[in-house]
This record gives structure tokens, C-alpha cells and sequence, in this order.
């Protein structure tokens, strides 16, 4: 591996060695945070993401999105869910998108959470002003009109898109150590009063902390809930909704406690993942949308351009600075 | 005359909507082009070669228990056909029943329902997966397929075995196929019991495939002819079955 190709190597503010901080190293870091003199404004990047993370988060996106919508459309066919090896409509759903007989749309949780959904979930409004009495709306669907056989052809072959570049994503990071070095939280990270530190700077819309090259806690708490738990979960449970693979692999259905189980818990992770699209995009946009897109796309954050950095606040790094200064 | 509705947040919400209608129309539209024809049908190739391929040739589906019964097996799609030689058939409890075995075999079978149940029986309790979503426990009892077919005696051109229904569908009948890694199964049998009672009309009576590892579709009822050939091109649609005819549901269905 090339120097460039080290993230957040930054060859314009030698922050090369950044992610292990020592007092040299954050002294560097410091300079790279300080609101620039005129002698120094030339803007400073970092080079935050490597290939294989972006080229991974770009297919992901697209495979995701796919996933979701149709499978949508996948759960329009039967907007039940259960617990246990069976569930057919005799059954008793824990979950139920429908319409009501008083024409209304709602979700029922078990048998007595009644939540009214009228114009979103159970009934809404066609392009063309027909009634839709499907669970989810046409703009939330793949194909956009009824078509099980149509949504299961975008899941099913999207899935593969899925799982072969998470299985690569998963193998050249914990090769080249994106793991190990930038996602798995470090001890002094998971202190109580550095986590609760970084809750105060979300809400205070600070979000690259000391360390505008590192994921925050909250980051890598997230990312590390996403990867290591929410994706093989939604693979697994997948694989269990097929009875090919559970002929392959019975033991599938006693992790899961049976196929509508495990069609649950899929579900679930699927929400897991709209809720995470949802704050993820919230943070991009309140983060500078444009550098950190521009980041995802070419690799590079710019740190002068980093909203509400350290540079401003009372982070460590500037605290260590104006330490080091007095 | 202009009325000058058009407010910044009308403005903002009219160009989401064109956008997300945009992508949407944008997905319609791929969907229907030959690349995009060409990679769903390249992965679902993938998908029962994998399947296949991490799966022993005769890994069984798992059987459960009495105690694990759906309360109420549905019945779905056509449950009581209408068309009056079957309704015939019903009325006399199917003693003109009779179940042709042809196509390329060697000696083609004509074989009435106690002469089924004559035959060495299997018996599974499987979990049923309708494409849809649902699943419903039941228990099967019939005759192992490949016993029918080593007695009739499949030629070495032979392919595919098609079960050919007696359920109507608009202009033709109901149909379905399985090659023959799924037509040897073990558990592959020709039902004519439910829950150890004889199978009832919504459920396929007299007579209905089980293919354990697939889904729901492929579960033939009202089997009226099992038919070995060896290209599925010449049948129905050339699909395959009649909702991969007529529904562009996928021919392999084990996902």
C-alpha cells in the first residue's frame, strides 16, 4: 500500500501518524486545527477515505436503497409479520400494516397498539389518483406499482451486488486495518465521559471533534452497530426466509427461532437501516454536505472547511494547544 | 389567468416530488431493458447454482413435529376448480381419477388414486413458504415421485418432469416443473394426504406435488399428469410453470 493510499496520511499537513496521538502528534494535529494566520491559510486536507470504502459505499448505497424499496413491495404481498416457524393469515401477527374498514390506513403492534396511518401505510393516494390499499405507498416502493414478482427480481439479484461487495469490504479491511485502526473504538473512547463529551458535541453540531480525520465514538459505535450486527443479521435472516438454504443450513432456523422469526427480525434490521440512511444523510448535510461528499467521492476532506471542528471549541486538541502555548 | 400559487414550499415540494418520481419512473424503465433482463436473469441462475452448490443433493428440509401444526393449513390460489370434469371427479370422490405418467418414459402409467396410496408412502410434517411471505406446517403423506418414475421408466432424454393440474387459469391450466435433482428428492412426493386425512379439495385434491426446498408456487395441486420432457420450451409459455408464464415469477424457486 502506497502512502496515498493510507487514509488520512496528510501529506499537506503531515498528519500521517495522527491516529495514535501522542503529545507530538496532537501537537501537529493542533496546528492543523487552528484557525489558520495569514501566514498559514493555505487549506489543509486529509485524506479520509480510502478506495475501497468508497467504492464499498457507493455500491452499498445503491444496493441498499434497491433492497429497501423493493423490499417494500416484497412485504405489500403480505404485510404481516410473526414469531415462530409458521404464520399465515389464521395466524396472530405481531405487526400489521392494513387498511381499516372505516377507510383509514393503520399499523397494529400485537393486539392493542392501534396506530393510525391514513395517507402513508395501509392506504394512500396513486400517481393517478386510484387508492392504494397495499402497506406501503408507491413512493416508497420498487417497481412503484404491485409487482411481487418484479420486487423480488430487483431483491433477489440486488442481493448478490450486497453481499459480494460486503464480503469483499469486509476482507480488505480487516487486511489493510481499517478495522482494527479506525473502527473499533480505543478504551479511552469508551469512557463514560468521553462519550457523553461526544453526545454534547453532536447536539452542539460538532461533529469531527479534536480529530477531523478519526470517526467520532459515536461514529464508530454506529458503524460498528451497522456492520458487525445489523448487516449479518439481515443477510442471515434472508438466507433463512429461503427453504433451499434452510435445507443447506437448518441450523439457520434455531438461531432464528424459524423462518417468520427470522422474516421479523429481517424486517426489523430493515428498519434499522432506513433509520440509519435517515440520521446518517441528517449529519452529512449539518457536517458541510459538500466537502463531505466531495470526501466519499475523491477521498479528501478538507479540515478548514470542517463546520464546527475543534478548532473553535473546547476540544482536547485546541485545549492541548493552548496548553502547549501558554 | 395565473393564480399565484406557486409558494417556495409548493415550489421545493413539487421539485422532491418530480425528483422522486423521476427516480421511480427511472426504475420502471430499467427494469424493462435487456441488460437489466440479462442480470436478474444471470443472478437467479447464480441463486440455484449456489444453492446447489453448498446443498448435499438430497439435504432434506427439516420435518417437525405434530405440536409444531398451523392450526388452520390455507389453501391458496384456485381452491375448488370449477371446470366440470373436475367437478366430476369430486362429486364421485374421485374414483375415475386416474394419473397419466407419460412423455419420454419407457412404459406410460395410467395409475388410479388406491393404486397410489398402494404404493410405498412418505410421510413429512414441512413447513410450506408461500412466495408471498406466509409459512404453514403440515403434514404430507404420498408417494415418493422417483418411485413413479423408475415405474414408468424415464428415457435419458428426459430433462424435466412436468405436472400438469387441473386448476383453470383463464386460458389454460394451472402447470409447474422441476428438474431432476428435485424430481429424485427424497422428499419429493405426490400427496394425496393432509394432516392424515385424505387431502382436501382447497389443498389439491386428490393429488399435489410437494418439492420441499422450493417455494410455494412450485407446490402443484390437482395434479392430473406428470409429464417427462426434455425442454420446458414447448410448454404453456415455455416458462416453465404458470405464474413464470404469466407473472414473471422465477422458475427456480428455492428463494
Amino acid at each position: 500500500m502506497t502512502g496515498a493510499e493510507k487514509p488520512w496520511s496528510a501529506p499537506d499537513a503531515e498528519l500521517a501518524n495522527a491516529d495514535e496521538p501522542t503529545a507530538a502528534g496532537m501537537g501537529d494535529l493542533a496546528d492543523a486545527l487552528t484557525p489558520p494566520s495569514p501566514m498559514a491559510s493555505k487549506p489543509h486536507r486529509i485524506y479520509r477515505h480510502r478506495v475501497s470504502t468508497r467504492l464499498w459505499h457507493w455500491t452499498n448505497a445503491i444496493a441498499l436503497i434497491v433492497m429497501l424499496m423493493s423490499g417494500l413491495m416484497i412485504f405489500n404481498a403480505h404485510p404481516r409479520l410473526y414469531w415462530g416457524e409458521y404464520g399465515a393469515n389464521m395466524d396472530t401477527p405481531w405487526l400489521w400494516i392494513g387498511p381499516t374498514p372505516e377507510g383509514g390506513g393503520h399499523l397494529l403492534l400485537g393486539r392493542s397498539i392501534d396506530i393510525p396511518t391514513t395517507g402513508v401505510l395501509g392506504r394512500s393516494t396513486n400517481p393517478n389518483g386510484s387508492i392504494n390499499t397495499h402497506a406501503f405507498p408507491h413512493w416508497a416502493t420498487i417497481p412503484s406499482g404491485y409487482s411481487l414478482a418484479g420486487a423480488r427480481r430487483w431483491h433477489l439479484s440486488f442481493a448478490w451486488i450486497f453481499v459480494l461487495a460486503t464480503i469483499g469490504y469486509a476482507l480488505v479491511s480487516l487486511v489493510n486495518g481499517h478495522v482494527r485502526r479506525d473502527l473499533l473504538p480505543k478504551r479511552h473512547e469508551l469512557a463514560p465521559r468521553h462519550l457523553w463529551k461526544d453526545v454534547v458535541d453532536h447536539l452542539k453540531l460538532r461533529f469531527h471533534g479534536d480529530e477531523p480525520g478519526q470517526y467520532n465514538i459515536l461514529q464508530k459505535l454506529t458503524y460498528g452497530l451497522v456492520l458487525f450486527v445489523l448487516l449479518p443479521l439481515v443477510i442471515l435472516t434472508g438466507m433463512t426466509m429461503s427453504p433451499a438454504f434452510d435445507a443447506a443450513f437448518p441450523w439457520l432456523l434455531d438461531l432464528f427461532g424459524g423462518r417468520q422469526s427470522a422474516r421479523s427480525i429481517h424486517f426489523v434490521c430493515a428498519a434499522g437501516f432506513a433509520a440509519f440512511i435517515v440520521v446518517h444523510l441528517l449529519l452529512v448535510v449539518l457536517a458541510g454536505p459538500i466537502n463531505e461528499i466531495r470526501s466519499m467521492i475523491t477521498g479528501w476532506l478538507h479540515v478548514r472547511e470542517v463546520k464546527g471542528h475543534g478548532a473553535e471549541g473546547p476540544g482536547a486538541g485546541p485545549r492541548a494547544r493552548e496548553e502547549q502555548t501558554a | 389567468m395565473i393564480t399565484p400559487t406557486m409558494t417556495r414550499r409548493r415550489l421545493v415540494g413539487s421539485l422532491g416530488l418530480a425528483g422522486g418520481g423521476l427516480l421511480l419512473t427511472g426504475c420502471d424503465r430499467v427494469a424493462a431493458t435487456p441488460a437489466f433482463r440479462g442480470f436478474v436473469e444471470g443472478s437467479e441462475r447464480l441463486t440455484m447454482d449456489f444453492t446447489r452448490l453448498v446443498s448435499a443433493r438430497d439435504a432434506l428440509a427439516r420435518e417437525f413435529t405434530a405440536a409444531d401444526l398451523s392450526p388452520v393449513f390455507r389453501g391458496n390460489g384456485v381452491t375448488n376448480p370449477t371446470a366440470t370434469d373436475y367437478q366430476a371427479m369430486v362429486a364421485n370422490g374421485f374414483a375415475d381419477y386416474r394419473l397419466r405418467v407419460d412423455g419420454l418414459v419407457r412404459r406410460p402409467l395410467s395409475m388410479s388414486l388406491p393404486q397410489l396410496q398402494a404404493m410405498p408412502r412418505r410421510s413429512q410434517i414441512t413447513r410450506h413458504d408461500c412466495v408471498e411471505g406466509w409459512s404453514a406446517i403440515g403434514q404430507w403423506t404420498g408417494v415418493p415421485l422417483r418411485l413413479l418414475l423408475n415405474q414408468a421408466g424415464l428415457l435419458p432424454q428426459a430433462r424435466y418432469i412436468v405436472f400438469h393440474c387441473a386448476d383453470d387459469y383463464g386460458p389454460g391450466k394451472y402447470y409447474e416443473s422441476v428438474d431432476l435433482i428435485d424430481a429424485h428428492h427424497p422428499q419429493t412426493i405426490l400427496a394425496w394426504a393432509l394432516n392424515g386425512r385424505a387431502l382436501p379439495v382447497t389443498n389439491g385434491a386428490p393429488l399435489r406435488l410437494r418439492v420441499e426446498r422450493q417455494l410455494g408456487y412450485k407446490q402443484a395441486k390437482y395434479v392430473m399428469r406428470v409429464e417427462a420432457v426434455n425442454s420446458l420450451a414447448h410448454i404453456g409459455g415455455g416458462k416453465g410453470g404458470y405464474w413464470e408464464d404469466s407473472g414473471d415469477y422465477a422458475w427456480y424457486a428455492g428463494i
